[in-house]
């Protein structure tokens, strides 16, 4: 049902834990649907310097978290927010098809984590100059997720 | 390797083995024949229906089908289409299996009034609810009479009682039940069994009609098994049924005496650990039934995590199923979502070990400290 690559980094998850002065933090999912993932992240020159993550969740969900932190490690703002669901997927060797909506949110929880960094330095240009209103209005909402077809909670 | 998924798939018994061999080499005649090949295989069917019918104790008819399932599904359908005339009014608890509700849902579909009996904390069917929903043209009412899920043993005598003033029949769905705690006493117009549960093999069941009872077959063609259904027996797989049923009759009370101690010990141990719980009954539970609930943290993983140290376990968490839906036990016995999502379950059989519950416990806290550990829902 996995891939080796799902177990590997199910087993050995880089990046876990929590960033205590992070630059910017997101979180996704739901736990009424079964994960929630929180991304934290430190900037320095407009790069990720440093990431981390905590994932509730299946193994799926642990190991995409694991892998998209590791892809946007010392990327760029820019470089990370190429980043999508599909290339945290294929980096894995695929996913069951059920678990691609509600596993692989890391790289929206990514995503929000940026929009964070920006809103916190009051850089509102940049949100809009990187097309991220939508996700802004959406944290500043509280709206954790859109439930896939799979997620109907 | 620690194996502690019976509820899902056990070994096959080596002396069924043994008895089924025969017949699929030598006596391998279709006992529809009307030659010796024919009377020997046709023989060895009756005789492994004497001794399933030994096994539950019923007084009436056996109908072998390919599986619990189908017994249900003949139980359900067969039953109710039938007996329409009488009443299109059905009662079946909230926790069966998917091969009791998902036919229940046809059947109304087809127009019956279907009502979902519901269940308190522990899993057990409310009987008042029954007691008040029960009308003239009730014509069945299904509960099982243990949850494989959670374990839990329904007051079946209790349901009985409240459905002695009225004519609706009784199907028990024993299968999670039998060869674990005594299925001879059970008082039910319609029950269903399946040899897999008592170490026999795949792809055979049975259903126990008492009699007088009429059902309508769903299965057309040659008329077998009474006209109930149809097809060719599986001669081998029967046989080897009524081999496990004569095993089981004999010495489930041993095993099960035993397989409790290793279950409570379990139970005791997991426990300790902190933000955990016990899912189902704590007394009238199953004896080779354990089902915990470890809070902040989702079952899939910690079912995955045990199988990379050799234990293999099962989940009612949403994440290991198909459509992502949290258990509907769990849900019916009134847990969160996120709560149902971290639950653990574990079924013991007759093959398990002290060494394989010291393998377990070993590693298990563990297990569930890393995966804490990563969660964002654990912040101590
Ligand atoms: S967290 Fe729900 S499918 Fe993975």
């Amino acid at each position: 049902m996995y891939s080796d690559k799902v177990f590997e980094h199910f087993q050995n998850p880089r990046n876990v834990g929590k960033i205590e002065d992070a630059d910017g933090v997101g979180t996704v999912g739901n736990p009424v649907c079964g994960d929630l993932m929180t991304i934290y992240i430190k900037v320095k020159d407009g790069r990720i310097e440093d990431i981390k993550f905590q994932t509730f969740g299946c193994a799926a969900a642990i190991a995409t978290s694991s892998m998209a932190t590791e892809m946007a490690k010392g990327k760029t703002i820019e470089e990370a927010l190429q980043i999508t669901r599909d290339a945290v997927a294929e980096a894995l060797g695929g996913l069951p098809k059920q678990k691609m909506h509600c596993s692989n949110l890391a790289a929206d929880a990514l995503r929000r984590a940026i929009v964070d960094y920006f809103r916190k330095n009051g850089n509102f240009d940049k949100i809009k100059e990187l097309g991220l209103e939508r996700e802004l209005e959406k944290m500043e909402k509280g709206e954790m997720d859109d439930h896939g077809e799979y997620c109907e909670a | 390797m620690a194996y502690f998924d019976y509820a899902s798939s056990s070994p096959v018994d080596r002396r069924v083995v043994e008895a089924m061999l025969p017949y699929m080499t030598d006596h391998f005649g279709n006992p529809s024949s009307v030659h010796s090949f024919g009377f020997k295989a046709r023989e060895a069917i009756e005789e492994a229906r004497e001794k399933v019918l030994q096994l539950i104790g019923g007084n009436g008819d056996l109908v072998f089908t390919s599986g619990a399932t189908e017994a249900n599904n003949l139980a359900l359908i067969g039953y109710a289409m039938r007996n329409s005339k009488k009443g299109r009014h059905i009662l079946i608890s909230s926790v069966e299996h998917m091969s009791v509700i998902n036919p229940a849902k046809y059947l109304q579909k087809q127009g019956f009034e279907v009502e979902f009996i519901p269940v308190n904390g522990f899993g057990e069917v409310k009987l008042d609810f029954i007691e008040e929903k029960l009308r003239e043209d009730t014509i069945l009412v299904s509960v099982q009479h243990a949850n494989s899920e959670i374990g839990t043993i329904q007051p079946l005598d209790a349901v009985s009682e409240i459905l002695e003033k009225s004519d609706a029949v009784l199907h028990v769905d024993a299968t999670a039940s039998v060869g674990k705690i005594d299925v001879s006493k059970l008082n039910a117009e319609l029950i269903t069994i399946s040899s897999n549960d008592i170490y026999g093999p795949k792809g055979v069941g049975a259903l126990f009609i008492a009699e007088n009872v009429r059902i309508q077959p769903l299965i057309l063609g040659g008329g077998q098994e009474k006209g109930l259904r149809s097809g060719t027996e599986n001669v081998p797989a029967i046989v080897g049924f009524g081999k496990a049923a004569e095993i089981t009759s004999k010495e489930w009370k041993d095993d099960s005496e035993r397989i409790k101690k290793l279950r409570d010990r379990i139970i005791e141990n997991a426990l300790k650990i902190e933000d955990s719980y016990l899912n189902g009954h704590p007394e009238r539970r199953l004896p080779n039934n354990v089902n915990i609930r470890f809070s902040y943290i989702e079952g899939e993983s910690i079912v995955l995590s045990l199988d990379m140290n050799g234990i293999q376990a099962s989940t009612g968490s949403a994440c290991s199923s198909k459509t992502l839906q949290p258990s509907h036990v769990l849900m019916a016995c009134g847990l969160k979502h996120e709560e149902a999502h971290g639950s653990l379950l574990l079924t013991l059989g007759k093959y398990n070990t002290d060494e394989d519950v010291d393998k377990l416990l070993e590693v298990l806290p563990g297990i569930i400290e890393r995966l804490r550990s990563m969660s964002p829902l654990y912040r101590r």
